[in-house]
């Protein structure tokens, strides 16, 4: 059955993502701590995903597979909480509301899980979203 | 190689006891000679003109964290007064707090060639020194905040003089600083934890020392080292009602440290310690009783921190005083900044009116101040920029002094309680052309120690300002208005013996100007050792060898080494 | 063969910890020791990674193909010029003497000038222009805090050496470090984990899932019995660093501004009509207020939790402003927790030079303020622009989606040293050294305190700093507009005689389409 989970997203820092900045963007370290989406434990339980499955998490403004992750420290329901990165700017507005700050936290997201779908790398995001990269 | 000569000029220079005197004055390179060859030298015909020294302002905050935090806070303020980039000038903006360009351009229009930094926190020096190596066209130096350092307040705890010299000359050298620089001292230790000393009596909070001993202890400090400037001081209390008698009692409580009768120290911004009254009600003016005890006493010089009725920004690094100052109300926005281990600090926008009664009678004290001193030698102008005003206020406020008429026709518009109080009325004395030099430029270069500046002797720096006025013929005093214009655009001002502004505007960019500072040599280096170090550690939260200010961040580095005496 | 170098200042987050011991060996470091995780990462590996970019790049039918510096210089300068209205931002990660060549370049070109700023703590700065804001330098809270309030922010993700350096860890002259208590604490609490981890095994029944108040520490009764330093974090879901705090509340999302005017009218002593402020009870609250009342000397350090919420710069000044009646009952501060290492150095370069700190215009030939019009991602939403220059900064990662389809729309110049997301998408690709390792120059903590970064290694040949290469660019871009008869700045002006000099010549402002404007300020 199709299940979709209705949430706020945050994004923010996380010490691996730090560690994978700084390693290089084309790191595995910034891949495997970027394109995460993390959950609480009722939410997973309701959409029915564990530690590691895929999910599409969709905004008003993009769409962007990423992995499923158990938040570790607090109770969050209803919220997911995404590192900053390349894949959560997809699903990150433009909206300003004439201050400069575009949106980055605290607005509408869907969840849904995507088992066949992969989580692209940071090239093939870049080739997707802009069509271009490094290579 | 540029060689200048000024031809028939009405030379005005105090410190050669030259009073509007028809001469040449002869540029080679950066510095005043007794004559050059007239037929390669570019000619300046300046007869009619006045020519004088470059301005020396002694106090004017234009470079370091607090001011910058100010230019930061205020975009309103800049939006007034935008600055158009051209083929010689860079862009900026201006008005209260200008930013550095057009700090050095302005500077320079109304013939000043160097300016003396108020304030700095030494832990944010480096932050000064690459604002004034942004500060074109003029000669920088910049006094270091060291009351309430707290190597000096334990030292001085002990009464141990010595070593208290020592650190503070591994200080001002380590900072690349001109000058000992004591604010509200142990008023900002204090307000570490929301406190202020209310006397120079006051036991400072944790550290068994007064205001009294710190002042005592750092004038003797600063006569082991032969620092060329004496302390400058901001005095306890400032900006509350009845704080002349704070003032005085500070005066009093170092009259006996000065043996030659030259000055121990220079109380900055006066105007703002000379109130009398003992609340904003009953405000008073207290000039009468300062000028009194200046007047038989020579120990101490002065500078005016004039009011000059402007929208503004305050900015010191007294905190309390700007907390105190936001409690009075009224004012939008309120900046702390308190410095770990050495200082705090505050700014708030203000706009002095004319139809406050206690703005107006501060403008007024300054200018009792200025004038009931006799000598012109004991106080000098300043408008403590930007306390007061602007400093591109100066040419009004040198009107004031110069003009009775100039007086009474803003005292016209004066608050009327302000005008009933207000002691200007009574007084008569216009100042000279000679006693404004002297004010401005001879004065303060001398009370600085500086000997190659604020005058035109053979052998001085080849700073220059050539005013349209013309002493035959112009009476000041009357026509204030056209000498007023003329201060505020000087037809030429000349820096390191180079046309850099010519009739107000600037022609030239590209002269960096000189940063100051000293190197006051003890006998025994100051002691750094690992003791010395793990205090350092536990005090600061930078690392000893990072703190010190390294040659990288002096553009133009102008050191004056002197041989301490301990 | 290899050497230590002390006290090295760490170039990567706002805390600038500058007691780093770098082992250098055959011009490589091979060890560093104090850093935290993230300085590891980037000292030890990541500086020397593959991703390091070798040599200027030139995207030709859309692939990046090595030139030469002197080829890639003309070609970002042609670029630029030839450019109306082009945008440079980034100079967040650059060192301050880059800085002002940057502010010298958008001046001479017309530009648009912002810094990451503005897509992090630049709502505090905007708050801090509305109503000020009380501070303090970090070492004053290492001496005399007995209260720190996190407030939206995750310094132990962040700023890992935030806590351990300036505030609850450390030991001041008058107050003392929370470390040991902390450690009792956790002991008791892993304790406490296994018994739970045990009792789930054999019970298999899950622990009750805890409520939106956690206390962590002692019961909120105790919070104004406990002596030495209190740790108070407020956040939208339970961090480490609220796991390490005395108190935590766990606020709603975007409801910060609600939460912090009911505190101030707790402190204010005025009376609250309902149960729950964004979540939190107010009982909570008014032991949360009293706390802050009684303490001796008080901290707010927030982040962008605050600033990227809804309510943005109204957040912050809702927060200085408590922290200011605070200042009526006690002592109390309030700082942002800046991020980059020299972000807070681009809001003072570009102050003063030009009396703002970030969302500068140089159109009109004198700089204009206005966040909201000027800032780089309202100039790339509605299409202002038509050239960037990105330097030491990486939008392809920070910045939405949305936005950069509209930048990749112009050509678009980077300067990086490594091949992060921004440079990856390049047309004109530069390397520069990493400041901080390979050259020197000067950063400002997040409480603007300056700090030299140091040299440690020799950078590859031919690649230059920053800063030489913004003067090469800037040189260039002014050759090509004497070419083309146009007034250049002062690098140019030559005085053959001090009086033949004609009065300046006011630079006109590029042909550059009208925008309206909209009202003036922030506010």
């Amino acid at each position: 059955m199709e299940q979709k989970l209705r949430a706020t997203l945050i994004t923010g820092r996380t010490i691996e993502q730090g560690v994978g900045k700084e390693k290089g963007k084309g790191s595995e370290e910034y891949y495997t701590s970027c394109a995460v989406c993390f959950f609480d434990k009722s939410d997973m339980l309701a959409l029915g995903i564990k530690n590691g499955s895929i999910v599409r998490v969709t905004s008003k403004y993009g769409s962007v597979i990423v992995r499923a992750q158990k938040y570790r420290w607090g109770v969050m329901t209803g919220m997911v909480f995404m590192p900053v990165g390349s894949w959560a700017n997809v699903i990150c507005g433009d909206e300003t509301f004439n201050m400069g700050m575009p949106l980055f936290r605290g607005f509408p997201v869907e969840v849904e899980p995507a088992p066949d779908q992969s989580v692209l790398t940071l090239d093939e995001l870049l080739m997707q979203q802009f069509g271009r990269n490094s290579v | 190689m540029t060689e200048i000569l000024i031809k028939n000029g009405f030379v005005v220079d105090p410190r050669n006891k030259i009073n509007c005197e028809k001469m040449d004055i002869a540029i080679k390179d950066n510095k005043i000679v007794q004559k050059v060859n007239e037929k390669q030298a570019h000619i300046i015909d300046a007869s009619g003109l006045t020519v004088m020294a470059g301005g020396v302002d002694i106090h004017s905050h234009i470079a370091g964290a607090e001011v910058n935090t100010g230019r930061i806070i205020r975009p309103e303020d800049h939006y007034k007064d935008p600055v158009r980039k051209t083929s010689i000038t860079r862009a900026g903006t201006g008005y209260s707090i200008p930013s550095t360009f057009v700090t050095g351009y302005r500077y320079a229009e109304m013939g000043y060639t160097s300016v003396f930094n108020g304030s700095i926190a030494p832990m944010k020096a480096k932050h000064a020194h690459e604002e004034l190596n942004d500060i074109p066209l003029l000669d920088k130096g910049t006094y270091i905040l060291t009351g309430d350092w707290w190597f000096v307040l334990e030292n001085l705890a002990k009464n141990d003089i010595d070593e208290c010299a020592r650190l503070v000359s591994w200080l001002i050298y380590s900072t690349k600083g001109y000058s000992i620089k004591v604010v509200n001292p142990g008023g900002l230790e204090s307000w570490g934890f929301g406190r202020n000393v209310h006397s120079i009596d006051d036991p400072v909070p944790n550290f068994c020392v007064t205001p009294r001993e710190i002042m005592r202890g750092l004038i003797k400090v600063n006569k082991k080292l032969n620092m060329p400037h004496t302390i400058h001081l901001h005095t306890n209390n400032l900006g509350v009602p009845g704080n002349y008698q704070t003032t005085l009692d500070t005066m009093k409580a170092l009259e006996d440290l000065s043996t030659d009768g030259k000055p121990v120290a220079h109380i900055t911004h006066v105007q703002f310690a000379c109130f009398k009254g003992e609340n904003w009600r009953k405000f008073k003016s207290g000039a009468e009783d300062i000028a009194k005890y200046m007047n038989a006493h020579t120990h101490i010089t002065l500078d005016m921190g004039q009011v000059t009725f402007s929208d503004t920004t305050t900015m010191t690094a007294d905190g309390p005083f700007e907390f105190s100052l936001y409690e009075l109300g009224g004012h939008l926005k309120w900046v702390n900044s308190d410095v770990e281990t050495e200082s705090s600090g505050g700014i708030i926008p203000f706009h002095y009116k004319r139809n406050s009664p206690v703005n107006a009678l501060q403008w007024s004290i300054g200018l009792e101040l200025a004038l009931l001193i006799k000598d012109p030698w004991k106080i000098f102008m300043t408008t403590d920029h930007p306390n007061g005003g602007p400093f591109y206020d100066y040419p009004k406020v040198l009107a004031w002094l110069y003009s009775k008429k100039a007086r009474e026709a803003t005292l016209k518009k004066c608050h009327k309680s302000a005008r009933k109080k207000s002691l200007l009325p009574s007084i008569d004395r216009e100042l000279t052309l000679y006693e404004i030099a002297i004010m401005t430029r001879a004065g303060t270069a001398q009370a600085l120690g500086l000997p190659n500046k604020g005058h035109l002797g053979v052998g001085a720096d080849a700073d220059v300002a050539v005013f349209n006025i013309n002493p035959e013929t112009l009476d000041i005093a009357q026509k204030f208005r056209t000498a007023r214009k003329a201060f505020a655009s000087a037809v030429y001002t000349i820096k390191d013996g180079i046309i850099v502004a010519k009739d107000g505007q600037i022609v030239n960019s590209q002269v960096p100007g000189r940063t100051i500072w000293v190197d006051a040599q003890t006998k025994d280096p100051c002691r750094i050792d690992d003791d010395m170090k793990r205090k350092f550690k536990e005090y600061w939260t930078i690392e000893y060898e990072n703190y010190p200010v390294t040659d990288h961040y002096v553009k133009v580095s102008d050191k004056l080494t002197i041989k301490a005496s301990v | 063969m290899n050497k230590t170098i002390n006290n090295v200042v760490c170039p990567i987050c706002g805390c600038l910890c500058d007691d780093l011991e770098v082992t250098v060996e055959n011009n490589e470091i091979i060890k560093m020791k104090n850093g935290c995780a993230v300085c590891e990462a980037k000292m030890v590996h990541g500086y020397k990674s593959d991703e390091r970019i070798l040599k200027p790049l030139i995207r030709k039918d859309g692939k990046l193909v090595p030139v030469s510096m002197d080829e890639a210089i003309k070609k970002a300068a042609q670029i630029l010029t030839d450019a109306k209205y082009p945008l440079l931002f980034g100079w967040s990660s650059t060192v301050s003497e880059a800085q002002r060549i940057g502010v010298e370049l958008a001046e001479e070109l017309g530009s648009a000038l912002d810094n990451c700023c503005s897509v992090c703590h630049g709502p505090s700065v905007m708050a801090t222009q509305e109503i000020g804001i009380p501070a303090a330098t970090l070492g004053q809270i290492r001496h005399r805090a007995d209260l720190i309030v996190y407030w939206a922010c995750n310094p132990w993700a962040s700023h890992p050496r935030h806590v351990e350096r300036y505030t609850a860890f450390t030991d001041g002259r008058f107050e003392g470090s929370e470390w040991k208590n902390y450690m009792q604490r956790l002991r008791a609490d892993s304790g406490r984990k296994k018994m739970e981890m045990a009792s789930k095994r054999i019970a298999r029944v899950e622990p009750p899932i805890k409520p939106q108040v956690c206390f962590t520490g002692p019961p909120p009764q105790m919070l104004e019995r406990k002596s030495g330093r209190k740790v108070i974090v407020v956040d939208v879901r339970k961090t480490m660093t609220a796991e390490a705090a005395d108190y935590f509340l766990q606020i709603e999302p975007n409801r910060d501004y609600e939460v912090i005017e009911a505190l101030r009218c707790l402190v204010l002593d005025q009376e609250l009509d309902v149960d729950k402020v964004g979540g939190i009870p107010i009982d909570t609250l008014r032991d949360v207020a009293d706390a802050m009342m009684s303490c001796g000397f008080g901290v707010i350090y927030f982040g962008l939790g605050m600033t990227q919420s809804l309510g943005r710069f109204r957040n912050i000044e809702i927060a200085i402003a408590l922290a200011r009646d605070l200042n009526r009952k006690t002592k109390f501060v309030i700082s942002p927790m800046r991020g980059h290492f020299n972000v807070t150095g681009a809001n003072n370069v570009f102050a003063w030079q030009t009396g703002y700190p970030f969302a500068i215009d140089f159109s009109q030939g004198y700089p204009q303020f206005n966040p909201g019009e000027n800032t780089a991602v309202d100039l790339l939403r509605r299409g202002d622009n038509d050239a960037t220059l990105i330097i030491s900064a990486d939008p392809g990662a920070h910045f939405p989606s949305v936005i950069m389809q509209n930048m990749m729309k112009h050509p678009l110049i980077t300067i990086n040293p490594d091949m992060n997301a921004i440079s990856r998408l390049g047309d004109v690709v530069f390397p520069a050294q990493w400041c901080g390792i390979e050259y020197s120059g000067t950063a400002y903590r997040m409480d603007t305190v300056p700090l030299t970064l140091k040299k440690v290694v020799e950078a590859p040949p031919g690649i230059l700093t920053d800063e030489e290469l913004l003067t090469r660019i800037l040189k260039e871009v002014r050759a090509i507009k004497v070419k083309r008869g146009e007034p250049v700045g002062q690098g140019e002006v030559k005085l053959a005689h001090p009086d033949k000099v004609k009065a300046p010549q006011a630079c006109k402002a590029p042909a550059k389409p009208k925008r309206a404007k909209k009202g003036k300020g922030a506010a």
